[in-house]
């Protein structure tokens, strides 16, 4: 049910939108979504985009775990 | 893959657990309240790679394992008696034991069950079939919520009538408040959720450290996620604090989704819910507000409660309150496996049986 794995929009029509998954297309809606634009990571979940990923938040999450390690 | 190689690295995890290891000198019982938790951290086999003082509990949060055999076999005995609908819902509910039968059982004898990726399969399925009524059963978290609040929003616009939600959603806080509550089991620090967080946002969970002291992480799913977060609730645990700390930036924020808040509490209102296990836990779940009444199944249908029966000899509730691990249970592993569940923690992926079962050490 929880899919959880990024997925890149490839493609927006008003509130619906197609991502690829590792090559596999999948139909999703946006109503969840306040802003998602063409080549943003969301997660997916039950069919619709619940989040969008922060890249550069992603980095700075990499640095922490760096920073902790030393 | 993107945001998820970065999130695997091998070196990476070995240098966190070294340094867990490290820090770590307290008692800790850690709970972590998601299935797709449960579910990695057996996978990757984190359980075993921490010292003997952190202790890994499993809470409830798988949504079809928390789901009371009262609302289990109540659909069952809905599906018997109303000939003329369609019940929608997840893959996982299909196999979850009832008392004496499942809904794949009674799909076998007839009645009309159809499996849904998303709650907009169902309102498709209404639209195609206008001679019948359509029932989605709906159990599921903060993420399913805003799914299902969308569709019925989108019913409602589309003039859809022959739609309407069983709404078994439950919500996360209230849960984690009632274990600390209970006191049946000694929790030292939570791993909270990513997803359902990124719905609700970390600000959620503010009552738990400001008024039970309890330290809160929020972390993701990948490996590197998930010892990142121990490490951070590690060390606050060492530090005497209790704070939320956020772990899984890349998608989580304090305030959440604001816009799929508004969409859940545009149709929903919260309502108290019996859970597997735990019993009934106050505003833990989600009903239909009556605004949206039409597109309620328990208003539209009469739908009998269900026999309150566990099935025989399951332990599901004590390894959903954490009590028990599922090697705890005599029938894990022998009469309880995923091809044959006894209960539903050994049906859905999510669930801590399941994840024990697919990973367990097989001693020759
Ligand atoms: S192993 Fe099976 S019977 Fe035992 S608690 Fe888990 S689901 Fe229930």
């Amino acid at each position: 049910m929880c899919l959880g794995i990024p997925c890149r929009i490839i493609e927006i029509k008003g509130l619906k939108a197609k991502v690829d998954l590792a090559g596999v297309k999948k139909d999703i809606s946006l109503r969840l979504l306040d802003g998602a634009r063409l080549g943003d990571y969301v997660i997916v979940h039950a069919g619709f985009a619940i989040e969008r990923l922060d890249e550069e938040k992603a980095a700075r999450t990499i640095s922490m775990i760096e920073e902790v390690i030393g | 893959m993107k945001y998820i190689d970065d999130f695997r690295q091998r070196e990476l995890a070995l240098g966190i657990l070294g340094k867990i290891r490290e820090i770590s000198s307290r008692k800790a019982n850690v709970m972590e309240i998601c299935g797709t938790h449960t579910h990695s951290i057996s996978r990757y086999g984190i359980r075993d790679s921490l010292p003997p003082n952190i202790r890994l509990i499993s809470g409830p949060g798988c949504p079809v394992c928390v789901t009371s055999a009262n609302d289990v076999n109540r659909i069952i005995a809905f599906v018997r008696k109303e000939r003329n609908v369609i019940v929608a819902t997840f893959g996982d509910m299909l196999r979850v034991p009832g008392s004496g039968s499942t809904l794949q059982e009674e799909k076998a004898r007839g009645s009309d069950i159809r499996v849904v990726y998303s709650p907009l399969d169902a309102l498709d399925m209404a639209a195609s079939n206008p001679g019948k009524e359509v029932v989605f059963y709906a159990v599921g978290f903060e993420t399913t919520a805003p799914t299902v609040a969308a569709t019925v929003l989108s019913a409602a616009e589309d003039g859809v009538k022959n739609l309407s939600v069983l709404s078994l959603h439950k919500l996360t806080p209230p849960a984690m408040k009632a274990l600390l509550d209970g006191g049946d089991v000694e929790i030292d620090g939570f791993i909270c959720p990513g997803h359902v967080t990124a719905v609700i946002g970390a600000g959620a969970y503010g009552f738990l450290s400001t008024r039970y002291g309890a330290p809160c992480v929020v972390a993701g799913f990948e490996p590197l996620d998930a010892l990142l977060g121990l490490h951070m609730l590690i060390r606050q645990i060492e530090e005497g604090r209790s704070e939320i700390e956020i772990e899984y930036g890349r998608v989580v924020t304090w305030e959440g989704n604001v816009r799929a808040q508004g969409i859940i509490n545009e149709v929903f209102e919260p309502a108290d819910s019996v859970w597997r296990g735990i019993g009934t836990i106050p505003s833990s779940g989600l009903k239909i507000r009556d605004a949206y009444g039409r597109f309620d199944a328990e208003k539209k249908f009469q739908m009998d409660a269900g026999a309150d029966v566990e099935p025989a000899g399951c332990m599901c509730g004590s390894v959903l309150k954490g009590l028990i691990t599922p090697d705890g249970c005599p029938l894990f592993a022998a009469a309880c496996t995923p091809a044959d569940p006894v209960g539903p923690c050994m049906v859905s992926s999510e669930g801590t049986c399941a994840a024990f079962y697919k990973y367990r050490k097989v001693v020759a």
